[in-house]
């Protein structure tokens, strides 16, 4: 190996890196929560008694977990013109990334719901209380707790899957990479620092959802959690 | 002018098609390895071979695919060696998938009690009798519903692949896109040829779990 490494023109354009970064953070954000929402509309509603709401929600799901972001994105940024949407990269991304968290999140806290016991409904109907104020007081809780690490694992995917929006000129943290590769030619040293940075915003996400656990769950007692929940 | 998106297009995308399943394979096969040598390393008994399988899961884990296809791409090519595009990818698309693995293969030889060690030895069998007979007979059960989602996972991921030109289904709807102009069937099509791989498959590891699930 004749190469040289040299970091001096990577490190001199920080400040770029750094404002793909706030992109990435800030989109990533964004997307989760606006995914985590629609997601847990998703799972309240592909429980209910409307057969076609059912029906057409399991099609959302399985359509989008079984295609590539990268379609999706295409799909919505190129194709959706045709049909007269005409949509900026930007709100292309937004919507590509929140549908597909949507889908993900709805088959999450789909199992979470229908890993409480029965009874806790039960329970919860007999005391008196109205299906909605079950649903929030009594099932939701405990529900979040036991998908809280398939959701936490869902959401670092996804802030890292952010990455992909760089193929559309989003002007994220991978983006400003390849501008600074362009520039100067350290394609290696470009991409090693810009790993680098989604490691350490992975290993701030685990901190963070970490923090969440332990002020959402701490003074509630452990439930033991489901094989089927487990590994899926 | 541009062509019209016909029958021949469609089997261009389906040509590309092919190239999407060989780097699946081949991609399959890389992580399967990686990842059973990952997982030995993770549950061995030197610490500080457990130590660096454990750290090579979470980085992997915590940078994305992408960066991991351009390092490996580039990082090749620092040796002067004129990498194929195909083995780039797949050598990326290995990195990523056997940390996945080995975490998936890991929570399987876990989840097995330790009795069924102990039991298999006090009944005298030799060691590839008790994996052959014991171990991995339940191991397998739970291991394969969630590799064979790993799968699907791999699939979706290789469309990653197109963006250092490979020309796989992904790529191939980018060119047919540029000679027809026709995107939106363009993406329709590509995206219900990835569904059409997919989906059977998440339907089989669906089918799979519920049937350990009943054997447990």
């Amino acid at each position: 190996m004749n190469y040289s490494f040299h970091f001096a023109p990577v490190i001199n354009r920080l400040d770029q890196l750094l404002s793909g970064l706030v992109t990435t953070i800030w989109i990533s954000a964004v997307a989760i929560i606006l995914g985590f929402m629609l997601g847990l509309a998703g799972a309240f509603a592909i429980r209910s008694r409307w057969r076609w709401l059912r029906i057409f929600l399991t099609a959302y799901v399985e359509v989008i977990r079984n295609t590539p972001l990268l379609s999706q994105l295409f799909f919505i940024y190129f194709g959706l013109p045709a049909l007269g949407i005409r949509l900026d990269a930007l709100s292309a991304a937004m919507i590509a990334l929140v549908v597909n968290l949507g889908a993900y999140t709805t088959e999450i806290v789909r199992g979470g719901l229908d890993a409480v016991p029965a009874g806790q409904t039960d329970a919860g109907l007999a005391l008196g209380l109205t299906r909605t104020q079950v649903f929030f007081l009594v099932v939701l809780k405990p529900a979040l707790k036991i998908m809280f690490p398939a959701l936490a694992g869902q959401f670092t995917l996804l802030m890292l899957a952010t990455s992909i929006l760089s193929q559309i000129g989003v002007e994220d943290l991978f983006h400003m990479a390849s501008l600074i590769d362009s520039a100067t030619y350290r394609s290696f040293e470009v991409y090693a620092v810009t790993c680098g940075f989604y490691l350490a915003l992975a290993v701030g996400f685990r901190a963070l959802f970490a923090l969440l656990y332990w002020l959402l769950f701490s003074e509630s007692a452990p439930i033991q959690v489901p094989p089927s929940i487990a590994t899926s | 002018m541009f062509r019209n998106f016909g029958p021949k297009e469609f089997l261009l995308l389906a040509h590309g098609l092919q190239w999407t399943l060989a780097l699946t394979a081949s991609a399959f096969i890389g992580s399967g390895l990686l990842g059973l040598a990952i997982l030995l390393l993770r549950t061995g008994r030197s610490r500080l071979l457990r130590w660096s399988a454990e750290i090579w899961t979470q980085v992997v884990q915590g940078t994305p695919l992408l960066g991991h296809i351009f390092l490996v791409f580039f990082g090749l090519a620092l040796f002067d060696i004129d990498v194929p595009r195909w083995l780039a990818a797949t050598v990326a698309l290995s990195i990523y998938g056997s940390a996945f693995l080995a975490e998936i293969w890991r929570g399987a030889v876990e989840a097995i009690p330790k009795g069924q060690w102990e039991a298999s030895r006090a009944l005298g069998m030799t060691t590839y009798h008790e994996l052959r007979l014991v171990i991995l007979p339940q191991a397998l059960t739970i291991a394969i519903p969630p590799t064979v989602g790993f799968l699907v996972q791999l699939i979706k991921n290789t469309s990653l692949a197109s963006i250092i030109g490979l020309v796989e289904l992904s790529r191939e709807a980018q060119l047919v896109n540029g000679a027809t102009f026709a995107p939106f069937s363009v993406y329709l099509c590509t995206s219900a040829l990835y569904f059409g791989l997919c989906f059977p498959l998440t339907s089989l590891s669906r089918m799979l779990e519920r049937r350990a699930a009943h054997s447990r």
